[in-house]
């Protein structure tokens, strides 16, 4: 009996036992040689191609937004009632998407997730990317740009200050914050990196970059200690923030009393929408980047499980908001917040809903099954659906409200012009273009933060007793 | 060219440590382990005090946060009181995004450039630099560097001592 129970202990312990994140045999010299490799091979064809695509994105924006700055917001398709249309769709997408670097690099890492560090970088700099986009849009929607600085409160002339009690001026200073902060922690994150990059240059333009951007980083212990406790603060403070900045973003929304806006529950369904959406996003970088640079041994199926089941967790989350916000309208008894959403559901803009509901609500639900958690043709498709559902959740929220508010003599329906679809489709050229400077010129992956994860990296792997580590070695 | 340190190579972390611990116990003061991530037990082993840089941090955050509750409560009470909404000029609810997010700010600053001012950094030259070995830590390779300013630092005996704990590929680094 008692050798039975032995087993079935046995098999329980090697079922829980994950599997090594670096895979292949990798050692800490291979590491360093494949992330370097990526950077130090000639340019890959493949990579002009898609930088010429995304570079020339990048040019249809500065011309929508040169048009724009030259004739004024009347060449967009917002109309009176819908003052708001896809530039604060698409910033309150590109934000969102960002979301996912700061969880990864940020929560992960309060939480010892030691998986994040395959992809916390790159999920960093898409960060960074993501929020340069998100900053754009609102910044050309203030009409007269040649007062923008009106946002931030710079003593002037006039002696006037900006409203602090509005939401739109919060949103200047939590998504100012977040990229300042998401920059510091993505650099912190680099120096290291820099300086093995910085040790290796062969030319001497290399050397002068990598070694001015190292800030002659030693790799000694006394720095170490330092960097340490610096980057679990920022970790920290990032975290709080993180939470913040899509709360913040939503007030935007709940402040107002337009109905099916003017709800208590979306700052949580903002925040969770965001790191859903990030994820989507990360998911389909990491799964290109795995496969055009031979990451196979870095970025495993084991990650890519993980970041499905927080898909999983974050779009059932999604799901459940949406039900709720039906389910309150119906409670308040209120008619005009009734009617949103029976409008929002079956009215002119169904179709976007039910967009929207398949994408974010049901078809995240496969990732139930672990074959398709693990199936990288699926879930690159389903990661694409995210993407596509989390914008339409952006068009639906800001959109139907609008068209269809308190007074029925106001209504209009908003449809974009080809200048709102130049501006979004040119931000997804910003995107890629600064992406892929990115890939090609920094290290994708975090080799210090990598190599530091593996067993290797650990004294206790060598035999140490944890207590004799911490008493300062055999003495 | 002045000495300015011997630098040893060791074979992997736990090696290190046990080295480090050694080299504390001899007596040198001016040494550092050069490692290409930071070593789990390293600051014990090393004798170093916990990092000052989370109270530079703490005391930023909280500058950060009392300039954004200020600034806020001096331009909607003193310097551009308007009626907004009916709300009351001290409208403190509405300033607690702002001083959060100033908080988290400075916090954010206090610590990165707090962290590079107590590394002595930026600073792009250094004389281990020299050293041919050094460069191995951003790879591979777990150093340490005993510095001739040391004290008890005397060439010979210090390179015996390096070979007695481990240490290979020990180099002189003359630079300045």
């Amino acid at each position: 009996m008692s050798s039975v129970n032995t087993t079935t202990v046995k098999t329980a312990t090697a079922v829980l036992e994950e599997a090594p994140l670096v895979q292949g045999g990798l050692t800490f010299n291979g590491i360093t040689e494949k992330v370097s490799g990526i950077v130090e091979k000639p340019t890959p064809p493949l990579w002009w191609l898609l930088f010429g695509v995304a570079l020339s994105g990048t040019l249809v924006l500065g011309g929508a937004i040169g048009w724009l700055f030259y004739e004024g917001t009347g060449i967009w398709g917002l109309n009176n009632p819908v003052g708001w249309g896809w530039a604060i769709v698409n910033f309150v997408f590109w934000v969102g998407i960002g979301h996912a670097g700061t969880l990864i690099s940020a929560i992960l890492f309060l939480l010892r997730q030691k998986w994040r560090t395959a992809i916390n970088r790159f999920a960093e700099a898409m960060t960074i990317v993501a929020v340069i986009c998100a900053g754009i849009f609102p910044a050309i929607h203030v009409g007269r740009i040649w007062i923008v600085y009106y946002m931030f409160p710079l003593p002037n002339q006039m002696s006037m200050w900006p409203n602090f009690r509005s939401p739109l001026l919060w949103d200047v200073f939590a998504v100012g914050t977040y990229f300042t902060v998401s920059f510091l922690f993505w650099y912190v994150g680099l120096v290291p990196d820099l300086a093995t990059f910085r040790d290796r240059a062969t030319s001497k333009i290399k050397k002068v970059v990598f070694g001015a951007l190292a800030l002659g980083w030693r790799w000694g212990n006394r720095q170490w200690k330092n960097y340490e406790l610096a980057y679990l603060m920022l970790a920290g403070l990032a975290t709080p923030l993180v939470l913040s900045v899509h709360s913040v973003v939503s007030t935007d929304f709940a402040t107002s009393l337009v109905p099916g806006w003017h709800t208590t529950i979306f700052p949580p369904y903002f925040v969770a929408g965001a790191i859903f959406s990030g994820f989507g996003m990360v998911l389909t970088l990491a799964i290109i980047a795995r496969r055009v640079f031979h990451l196979e041994n870095l970025i495993t199926l084991d990650h890519f499980e993980k970041m499905n089941k927080i898909i999983l967790v974050t779009g059932s989350m999604v799901g459940y908001s949406y039900i709720m916000e039906f389910f309150m309208a119906w409670y308040s008894g209120n008619i005009y917040e009734v009617f949103a959403f029976i409008n929002r559901g079956f009215g002119n803009y169904a179709w976007a809903y039910w967009i929207m509901f398949t994408c974010n609500v049901i078809t995240p639900q496969l990732f139930w099954f672990r074959k398709i958690r693990r199936s990288i043709p699926i879930m690159f498709m389903l990661s694409i659906f995210v993407n596509i559902g989390m914008w339409f959740e952006r068009f639906v929220i800001t959109v139907t409200s609008l068209s269809r508010d308190f007074l029925p003599s106001s209504w209009d329906y908003y449809s974009p012009t080809i200048w709102d679809i130049m501006t979004f489709v040119g931000s997804f050229g910003l995107f890629f273009t600064l992406f892929l400077l990115f890939l090609r010129f920094l290290p994708l992956i975090a080799m210090s933060e990598i190599k530091g994860a593996m067993p290797e990296a650990d004294p206790h792997h060598y035999g140490h007793a944890h207590d004799e580590v911490h008493q300062g070695g055999a003495a | 060219m002045k000495t300015h340190a011997l630098i040893a190579a060791f074979e992997h972390p736990g090696a290190l440590l046990d080295a480090a611990v050694r080299v504390r116990e001899a007596g040198y003061t001016h040494y550092d382990c050069h490692s290409p991530f930071p070593i789990h037990g390293m600051d014990d082993a090393m004798g170093l005090k916990r990092s000052p840089v989370g109270f530079i941090a703490g005391g930023m955050a909280a500058l950060g946060a009392t300039i954004g509750f200020s600034l806020q409560t001096w331009v909607t009470t003193s310097a551009y009181p308007l009626v907004i909404s009916g709300k009351p000029m001290f409208s403190w609810q509405a300033y607690i995004i702002i001083t959060f997010a100033l908080f988290v700010l400075f916090g954010a600053f206090g610590a990165v450039f707090g962290m590079f001012g107590l590394n002595r950094l930026p600073r792009l030259h250094h004389p281990i630099f020299h050293s041919e070995l050094l460069a191995k830590a951003s790879d591979d390779g777990f150093l340490i560097s005993i510095e001739a300013s040391d004290a008890r630092f005397n060439e010979e005996e210090t390179r015996a001592f390096l070979a007695s704990i481990g240490g290979t590929h020990i180099e002189l680094v003359r630079g300045e």
